[in-house]
């Protein structure tokens, strides 16, 4: 084919603004405003009045580990220590199945390095009735609801113990007795639904409220626009939450829209308050989410927060981060590491000490080895025990059809 | 020469409307473009405007007359120095009756061969009335919404529009905004909505204009209502009911005319219902409503205002999953669903003055498939001709065929025979779309070729 002259000299703007192998990682573009300058309004807040809080940063924890601002939800340091924790145990946990992965026992995981303090902020505000919809970083929602590790580890497995019966990929965890609803590897599809759940407790009278998360990524898909406008329109009781780890596997968070304007300030459009919100604070986290909630049972409708955080790891056992960013990146990131920042904050105010904290490590790390070892006893990817073969047939309907008894007999069971 | 004004029609699919308001009066002079009359359907309300120029002689319809067929002279206007009085003796045409359905008196009869429960028997004296397919889905919607209070309707215009087909009509009145909900212009977004308000525990029933819009919602139909009871291990079912017509109407376009059985029916973890009675039509939507699963209800809209006998019954609910055997024959087997039973019928009837006994099946559950009926039903006949608006690559008559090959395989005495649309998107003008959508005529020649009769 001829080579087109204009075509040569396209001006088609593709962004890519971002430090990848090779480069210093460049973080000029996070807002570093400090902790407590953001104003906390009522929770009848109108929609255009949260501008500043779209387009600035929702920040408790300031650079010296002291809590700071309207925002500070002066929780207890009893509080304060669980949380910190449920963000060990959910790295722990992640680093150990990580392992497990490359020994052969799953075929797929995906941590939650960097993010630890959205799910756990996030899932200590809300009330053990609430439905959560979360996406493939929340595995802390679990921990705080109490979920075992070794049921966990068993569905990522795909053991014999595996409650989803070996029927979903690991870490798309559901557990209705938490009310943790499954997660979709359609991406972004728990959005609208967890509108419509929302919608269903209005309509039932219950003061119960839904929280759904997504990505940066896949708010592009045509989902979040009709979850925004869906839960604007009927004033749902939810909190919708998209965390922006800067990556969706290899593309930056410009090519989602990040660059043109923040996520957050996208709520505004849509009729609904935008909150920018630390991620890695979970002191902050927790705040927002607490005044979300509010809003929610209170009637007010939703609230749509972005968490800015970093994605530690890869984005799943699949890809290496190496070949599209630098390595140095997550150590740069301005706004640290969560686990650190809340540690730091609790020796600062004379609830904690390294000692403490490393025997806390200490402990979790025995009692994570000791569950995921009872785990494997269940069986593993490579190792029976397995899912029953006669449960093939189960829950395609609540009722087997005859098409399905007939599959099941021939079968031979 | 007196001139003779015609019920219009709204739409190609329009049968009969009101004649709400004359705004002429006899001895008004009219030129072209002056308002004559109002005009209402249960879709629209319409002005007739003159034609013609001339004087009013006579206005043959009166005011507020309801079911006024289309075509039917309503009002006569004569010429200047015409005499009104001769307009009363002038021949008025015959109203051109509608396209002969000729559908014969339904026989049921109860095949004890299939998988799933009988038919619940009607009791001997029970009254019924003739009622079109559109009021019998409110019926059952209705209902079961007085039943039960979880179960809510929402889509676009189903409230205060009383829906795009009139299919909601009076639900709003009753049930009141919280319960019959109108959403913005996203089927993607408001199937997201009942799908997690299904999982939420209520029970919506998700009204599309047509199927062909819920293309943009297949994800949320197959991905998350369809497969989520299976993925999540059994812990969270989605009770849903998604319908609204789909397939061919009129002079719609291929956009608009598509037929989705096939596509639907493909897929585990839904039920698919496409029912062609009235009756059919309202005692399946109730076991739609109540069935835990999530269930797609296709409806037709040429059928919406046809008319057939509802058993007047509190609670007439039908199994899902059962073919009936609507008429018995001993010569072919006819097997089709929704609006192809028209074709079917009228052509065993036409079979009929040939001497060839068609038995009638109408599937109305699409999955799961009731075969058994089908199969039975074969082994007596020996011969099958399926008859469905899909496309015949992959449809419903496709599959019918590799059930019968693997089960009814020595029974046959003849090759299965698809009835079904012409592989080609539908077109819109009327000559090329009667030509593309199967009909009797097509099922008369297949059920002569399988009999090998020319």
């Amino acid at each position: 084919m001829e080579r087109n002259a204009k075509m040569a000299q396209n001006n088609l703007h593709v962004p890519s603004n971002v430090a990848r192998p090779g480069d210093a990682p460049d973080f000029s573009s996070v807002p570093l405003e400090p902790a407590g300058a953001a104003a906390r309004p009522k929770i009848d807040v109108a929609a255009r009045e949260t501008h500043d809080l779209s387009y600035g940063l929702i920040r408790v924890l300031d650079d010296d580990g002291k809590a700071v601002g309207p925002w500070d939800p002066k929780l207890s340091a009893e509080t304060l220590r669980t949380a910190l924790r449920h963000m060990v145990q959910t790295r722990i946990y992640d680093n150990r199945m990580l392992r497990m992965h490359r020994q052969g026992k799953m075929s797929f995981y995906m941590t939650s390095n960097g993010e630890e303090a959205i799910a756990i902020g996030q899932g200590m505000a809300l009330r053990d009735e609430d439905t959560l919809f979360p996406s493939y970083r929340q595995q802390g929602l679990l921990f705080v609801r109490g979920r075992s590790m070794v049921d966990m580890a068993s569905h990522c497995m795909s053991n014999a113990r595996d409650n989803l019966m070996g029927r979903q990929l690991p870490v798309h965890y559901t557990w209705r007795e938490g009310n943790l609803f499954s997660i979709s590897g359609n991406l972004c599809t728990q959005f609208p639904q967890a509108v419509g759940w929302a919608m269903a407790c209005a309509y039932k009278g219950e003061e119960a409220i839904a929280a759904s998360w997504i990505g940066e990524g896949s708010s592009a898909e045509g989902d979040f626009h009709v979850a925004m406008t869906l839960a604007s329109v009927y004033r749902a009781p939810v909190i919708l939450n998209l965390v922006n780890n800067q990556w969706a596997i290899s593309t930056f968070q410009g090519i989602a829209g990040g660059n043109e304007t923040t996520f957050a300030a996208k709520g505004i459009g849509y009729g609904i308050p935008g909150l920018r919100v630390d991620g890695n604070d979970v002191l902050a986290m927790h705040a927002a989410t607490t005044w979300a909630a509010e809003r929610a049972r209170k009637g007010f409708g939703a609230t749509f927060i972005e968490a800015l955080t970093y994605r530690g790891g890869a984005h799943s056992t699949s890809d290496d981060p190496a070949r599209y960013r630098p390595k140095e990146d997550w150590g740069s990131w301005p706004l640290g590491d969560p686990i650190e920042r809340l540690k730091t904050h609790l020796i600062v105010i004379g609830e904690w000490s390294d000692e403490r904290h490393a025997q806390m490590e200490g402990e979790i790390t025995d009692q994570v080895l000791n569950d995921l070892k009872e785990a494997e006893g269940y069986g593993t990817l490579n190792a029976a025990p397995r899912p029953d073969p006669v449960t093939l047939f189960d829950d395609v309907l609540k009722d087997m059809p005859p098409n399905l008894k007939r599959q099941r007999e021939e079968f031979g069971a | 020469m007196p001139v003779e004004i015609l019920m219009p029609a709204l739409s190609p699919t329009m049968e009969e409307g009101t004649l709400s308001k004359w705004l002429v009066k006899e001895g008004d002079t009219v030129s072209p473009g002056d308002l004559l009359a109002e005009i209402e359907t249960d879709k629209a309300t319409m002005e007739v405007e003159a034609v013609d120029e001339g004087t009013v002689g006579k206005l043959l319809v009166d005011e507020g007359t309801e079911g006024v067929p289309v075509n039917t002279p309503i009002a006569m206007l004569i010429a200047e120095g015409e005499d009104a009085t001769a307009v009363v003796s002038a021949p008025s045409a015959t109203p051109t009756p509608p396209v002969a359905s000729a559908v014969p008196e339904v026989v049921a009869v109860v095949v004890s061969t299939s998988e799933v429960a009988a038919d619940p028997d009607i009791p001997a004296g029970t009254e019924f009335v003739k009622i079109t397919v559109r009021e019998a889905l409110r019926d059952a919607m209705a209902e079961e919404m007085r039943r039960d209070e979880s179960v809510f309707v929402m889509g676009e215009e189903v409230a205060h529009y009383q829906g795009a087909y009139k299919v909601t009509q009076g639900l709003l009145d009753e049930f009141g905004e919280a319960r019959v909900v109108d959403t913005p212009i996203t089927e993607h977004g408001f199937a997201g909505l009942g799908v997690g308000a299904a999982f939420g525990g209520l029970r919506p029933i998700v009204e599309f204009m047509t199927f062909n819009f819920a293309m943009q919602a297949i994800d949320q139909i197959i991905n998350s209502a369809a497969k989520t009871l299976y993925m999540s291990g059994g812990q969270m079912g989605c009770p849903i009911v998604f319908r609204g017509p789909n397939g061919a109407a009129s002079r719609v376009a291929a956009q608009h005319s598509q037929d989705y059985s096939s596509w639907y029916a493909h897929v585990p973890g839904l039920k698919v219902v496409a029912p062609w009675s009235a009756a059919d039509a309202k005692a399946l939507l109730k076991a739609a409503i109540r069935d835990p699963n999530p269930v797609i209800f296709l409806e037709n809209e040429l059928l919406y205002g046809k008319s057939y006998d509802v058993p007047v019954l509190d609670d007439y609910v039908l199994p899902i999953g059962r073919a009936r055997v609507v008429r018995e024959g001993a010569d072919v087997t006819i097997v089709s669903y929704s609006r192809g039973m028209e074709h079917a019928l009228e052509a065993a009837n036409a079979l009929a003055t040939e001497g060839l006994s068609a038995e009638v099946i109408d599937l109305r559950t699409l999955r799961p498939l009731d075969t058994a009926t089908v199969v039975a039903s074969v082994k007596k006949t020996n011969r099958c001709v399926t008859v469905e608006e899909c496309w015949p690559v992959c449809g419903i008559g496709s599959e019918i065929s590799a059930v019968l090959v693997a089960e009814a395989f020595d029974y046959l005495d003849a090759p299965v025979t698809r009835v079904t649309a012409k592989d080609v998107p539908l077109p819109y003008a009327a000559n090329l779309e009667k030509l593309a959508l199967p009909g009797s005529v097509d099922v008369i020649e297949a059920a002569r070729a399988v009999c090998y009769r020319s």
